[in-house]
């Protein structure tokens, strides 16, 4: 049961919380300007990172809003939390 | 025997002023206050108290606490009963019921015994080797047997009658294990202010200190636990747990805790709640769990009055009970000694001890010496003798290079206590994902690094000694605080003098005199009934990691999970496989430490609490007028309304007709409804559908498909335009929740600069379908503000107006292809209007219909539902519904239609299904195939989606997936059914009705 600070609602636990997988994911802007591999890429798949991961979260019976959390998929140690479109303190995204 | 002979005329901490009566095995035995089963039992001489499980050799109590793994007693029958409790678990009360398990007929008389015997026949890998063999044989024979010879306790078939409860707590120090080193822990952090939390899974707190007869500040250790405890009970932010097992430790310090409430009360005492879970976040935790000691591995090892040293000395000083009348004791360290000690002091005559070392010179022993003990070194025991209870052991000297040697001699005994060292119950530290590390010096498992909060004092961090079990908590306690920002300083260690020790001598088995495969079983795991030969054939047969092992021999299974039998088993396969312990394996334990009731982990989400349970405005009319329910999601919906004597199938046959014949009404409100507001809201669902939203007419309603970003139908439902800048979503009932999600995670995390509110209208609204061609004259008549004439109020258009004096939002659109409008009004009005309908279609006979109907009906249209007609894996194309996508503009999952895969021309395609014999009506799922007398594997060519009579076709009709299925029109495919039959039926479009459109374009 991970202890979770929600940006805007502060420590909380992870059952109050869904995870959306993989953060910093962007929409190409011109999907027809990829290749089939690179949509294949930006649909299908993800890092399997051992280790600091970067991941989305929403706080689902809280205030409903969308995260980004760095967490250390090793240890769960919850390195980061900011809110979309900031940067983690220390630390690139 | 009378009663509790066996039990000491003094010591002890049980009450002789309270005795409780109970029975075992259907026999009246009386106990005191304060007795475990097992130490009541024992009281009264009673030392077989198990079979065990493979073999049903006799077994008896081996230990006096968690680690037990053979006095495993189904307690109590009916609704209460309790599966597999460990007699020394469970506290005495009056009329208590018992029985062993593994044992038929009776504990004494075991017909199955004969397994013992029979043990050759079923070694280890009996299970795999067996599955291997003719399926026939196993079926006929061997599932029987096993059926019959497996498997613990029986569990309750009667619903649980006793109520659980849930609880949450925050503290800054949870401390795990109430002996030395926790109740030092406990009142070094509790001086400081901090909120403390101490738990321990026995009653009475104390730990090993309730048995020892060491003092501690000059006074004897049960007085000095006594005045910890009086002290922690006036520092007000310490909770102190009793009975509370902390069975778990998960991800960033919290920890589960089941706290028993009222099993130690007699059956018709109790009330309230059984067990309350404590689910604990704890800024640091201090584990102070103790130790488990090793028995040793000699022939014979698992008879009854073989037990535990530390448990011996527990029986005869904590509950002063005489465990025999002649003892031995075998050790490999000076623990034990004292355990002799402390026989010798009840009177009970201890023949020798029996130590593997030569010559041992530690305070214990020269004390045991002093007081007469005889003591054979460099000698073990090489096997027990007896039947249902020891009688005797035979010895033999041990040589300096580890092997047997000399001449045996035999000492009679009924007694024996072992002691083949300590292992440090490092469950809780491994769970919280430490690793634990081998020492070869104190020759066991130690806590690893810290990976949590968290520190282990004590003996379950290998310091065994009182005085560092004292000073370990202390310390530990203390600096627990000030890490949660409590200034303390660490309080001086009281006054303790432990015995000077000799190191012990590793001793994982005693070498077997005899030829190998002959002589008696030595038992590592005595739950599993897993011996050394096991191991060694385990080995043999290629397993060379303890993981494999343990599933292969099951060694470390059960209850029990390896509590005893661990480390002696890797040991063993170690030196089978000529390799280090640390080489063959970790130990890593999971949760649970011991095991933990379903009620307590369900607590009170059970029945109607497991899950919301929504009801529309309108439940109660439904409720009134006979509708059976479906469940959707947590909806409860009308599935259909039988009248007096109409079954399911002649319901939905006359609410079908109603709706395209005359008109009927179904409650839609559990549509999941999501209020879209702000400027750029039409750019917003540009995006989310695959058509244009753009150009709506503001009061017009469409129909909107929903991908995820591969291309596959995720919802649909019709949104209406009312302003420039709003609208409301339709989600399917199921998808609601789901949707909002995705909606808010585009525009919270992709699209932030979006100007888009959403908001959750679906209980708000309540959508009351009138379908059918006398529709509109019904709803010209609850709505009379609203010009309903085909000019006015075209197909999927909104008018604003009244239902019946109400304010309401009408929408023409259709889900069974009829003439159909849909009023939605404050769900809080919801009964008024609907009432109104009712009234005003009494004259054609109005027809509330529910969703069986509803399916039907579109079904014959060749509507989809997504989730039934879709599975994730379906395209829009695939459904036949490219119109639905624009030509141009992006949106999410366009361009995934041009992936290869997802292009494919030959792509399982909606079409219709025609039976040719039109009463069958395929089960849906049914597989299809092309020629059903093909060998199998039959290639599959698709799947039937939906599938119903239809009695406005009058025959069956369905829906199916199907390999290049717009191309394969008029094919007869087949689909052969689980009970035998093959179904013809024929592929077709999947519009089996109207294929025009004329019925609503009036
Ligand atoms: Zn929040």
């Amino acid at each position: 049961m991970l202890l979770i600070t929600c940006p805007w609602c502060g420590p909380r636990a992870e059952s109050e919380f869904s995870c959306g997988g993989e953060a910093h994911i962007v929409r190409p802007k011109d999907p027809d300007a990829l290749s089939d591999a690179e949509w294949a890429d930006y649909v299908f798949y993800r890092t399997n990172t051992k280790g600091d991961h970067a991941e989305q979260w929403v706080h689902t019976y809280g205030c409903r809003r969308w995260f980004n959390v760095i967490r250390n998929t090793v240890t769960y140690e919850i390195k980061a939390v900011y809110k979309p479109g900031e940067t983690p303190a220390g630390g690139e995204a | 025997m009378s009663a509790q002979a066996k039990r000491l005329d003094r010591g002890g901490r049980i009450d002789r002023a309270t005795p409780v009566n109970f029975t075992f095995n259907g026999k009246t035995y009386q106990g005191c206050a304060g007795d475990t089963v097992a130490s009541a039992l024992l009281a009264n001489g009673v030392h077989l108290l198990a079979r065990s499980w493979k073999y049903h050799r006799p077994r008896g109590v081996i230990a006096a606490g968690a680690e037990e793994p053979n006095a495993l007693l189904q307690l109590e029958t009916g609704a209460y009963a309790v599966p597999n409790a460990r007699a020394t678990q469970i506290e005495l009360y009056e009329d208590l019921k018992a029985s062993s398990v593994n044992a038929w007929p009776s504990v004494e008389f075991d017909a199955m015994a004969i397994n013992g015997w029979f043990a050759r026949m079923i070694p280890a890998g009996f299970y795999y080797k067996t599955f291997m063999w003719p399926k026939s044989f196993w079926t006929k024979h061997y599932e029987h047997y096993i059926r019959k010879a497996a498997g613990f306790g029986v569990a309750p078939v009667d619903h649980d009658p006793n109520r659980y409860e849930k609880t949450n707590a925050h503290c800054d120090v949870l401390v795990v294990g109430a002996g030395p080193a926790g109740l030092a822990a406990a009142l070094a952090a509790g001086r400081s202010g901090a909120r403390v939390i101490l738990a321990d899974e026995q009653a009475e707190m104390g730990g090993s200190l309730l048995a020892s007869t060491q003092t501690i500040d000059g006074q004897p250790a049960a007085e000095w636990v006594s005045a910890a405890l009086a002290e922690l009970a006036t520092l007000p932010e310490v909770r102190v747990l009793p009975r509370a097992t902390v069975y778990g430790y998960l991800d960033h310090n919290f920890l589960t805790i089941a706290e028993r409430l009222n099993d130690h009360l007699p059956l018709r005492a109790r009330s309230a709640n059984r067990e309350r879970l404590w689910r604990v976040r704890a800024k640091r935790v201090v584990l102070a769990t103790g130790a488990h000691e090793r028995p040793l591995v000699f022939g014979n090892n698992d008879l009854p009055g073989v037990m535990l040293a530390g448990a011996v000395s527990t029986y005869t000083n904590r509950y002063a009970v005489r465990l025999g009348d002649k003892a031995v004791v075998f050790t490999n360290n000076d623990s034990a000694y004292q355990s002799a000690l402390d026989l010798h002091a009840a009177g009970v005559n201890v023949v020798a001890v029996v130590d593997p070392r030569s010559n041992p010179q530690g305070e214990l022993p020269l004390a045991a010496r002093a007081a007469g003990i005889r003591i054979i070194d460099a000698s073990v025991v090489t096997e027990a003798r007896g039947g249902k209870r020891i009688s005797g052991v035979q010895v033999m000297g041990l040589t300096a290079n580890g092997e047997v040697g000399g001449s045996a001699q035999a000492l009679d005994c009924d007694l024996l206590a072992i002691s083949g060292g300590w292992s440090p119950v490092i469950h809780l530290s491994s769970q919280s994902c430490a690793k634990a590390i081998w020492s070869d010096e104190k020759a066991c498992f130690l806590p690893g690094k810290p990976v949590q909060a968290e520190v282990s004092v004590g003996a379950c961090a290998g310091e065994f000694t009182l005085n560092a079990a004292l000073a370990g908590g202390l310390a530990a306690g203390a600096q627990a605080a000030q890490l949660a920002d409590f200034e303390t300083g660490v309080p001086a260690t009281p006054e303790v003098r432990d015995p000077l020790e000799q190191p012990m001598l590793a001793l994982w088995r005693v070498p077997s005199p005899a030829k190998p495969g002959r002589g008696s079983k030595a038992f590592i795991d005595f739950q599993n009934d897993v011996g050394v030969s096991d191991i060694r054939l385990a080995a043999r047969e290629g397993y060379q990691s303890i993981e494999h092992t343990k599933r292969y021999t099951a060694l470390g299974f059960g209850t029990d999970q390896g509590k005893l039998g661990n480390i002696n088993g890797m040991a063993v396969l170690a030196e089978a496989l000529a390799q280090t312990l640390p080489e063959t394996g970790t130990t890593t334990f999971r949760p649970n430490y011991t095991p933990v009731t379903f009620g307590t982990i369900a607590g009170r989400d059970l029945g109607e609490l497991f899950d919301p349970i929504r009801k529309t405005a309108l439940h109660g009319w439904h409720v009134e007028h006979g509708a059976k329910f479906e469940d959707v999601g947590q909806w409860k919906r009308p599935w259909y309304y039988p009248r007096p004597g109409e079954d399911m199938h002649a319901a939905v046959n006359r609410e079908c007709l109603a709706a395209r014949n005359g008109v009927a009404l179904m409650d839609a409100s559990t549509l999941g409804k999501v209020d879209i507001q702000g400027e750029d809201a039409a750019e917003f669902l540009n995006l989310i559908y695959t058509n244009a939203w753009k150009k709506l007419g503001i009061g017009m309603a469409r129909y909107g498909l929903m991908l995820k970003e591969d291309g596959m139908i995720f919802d649909d439902g019709v949104t209406v335009r009312l302003a420039e800048n709003h609208f409301v979503m339709t989600t399917t009932t199921g998808g609601a929740a789901r949707v909002m999600t995705w909606l808010e995670r585009w525009l919270q995390t992709e699209w932030p600069h979006m100007k888009v509110r959403l908001t959750s209208v679906t209980d708000h609204w309540a959508t009351i379908a009138v379908v059918g061609p006398k529709s509109r004259e019904v709803v010209s008549r609850v709505c009379p503000d609203i010009d309903f004439s085909k000019e006015a109020f075209p197909f999927m258009a909104l008018r604003e107006g009244t239902a019946a004096g109400v304010a309401a939002r009408v929408v023409r659109i259709s889900f069974s292809g009829e003439l159909s409008y849909e009023i939605n009004v404050n769900a809080n009005a919801a009964r008024q209007v609907w009432d109104a309908v009712m009234a005003a279609g009494a004259e054609f006979d109005i027809t509330p219909y529910g969703t069986e109907t509803m399916h039907v009906l579109r079904a014959e249209k060749g509507f989809i539902i997504v989730g039934q007609d879709t599975d994730g894996s379906v395209t829009p194309q695939d459904c036949g519904m490219g119109w639905a996508i624009k030509k141009t503009g992006d949106f999410i999952g366009r361009r995934s239609f041009s992936r290869p895969d997802t292009a494919r021309s030959d792509r399982k395609q909606l079409v219709g299904l025609l039976t040719s014999d039109p009463n069958v009506v395929l089960p849906e799922g049914a597989q299809l195939v092309k020629n059903p007398n093909a060998p199998i594997p039959n290639p599959m060519e698709g799947h039937v989606s939906s599938s119903y009579w239809s009695a406005n076709c009058g025959r069956s009709i369905a829906m199916a997936l199907v390999k290049d299925g717009f191309k394969r029109m008029g094919e007869t495919l087949h689909a052969p059914l689980g009970d035998g039959r093959v179904v013809s039926a024929t592929i077709c479009k999947p519009v089996f009705i109207d294929p025009e459109g004329a019925h609503q374009n009036v």
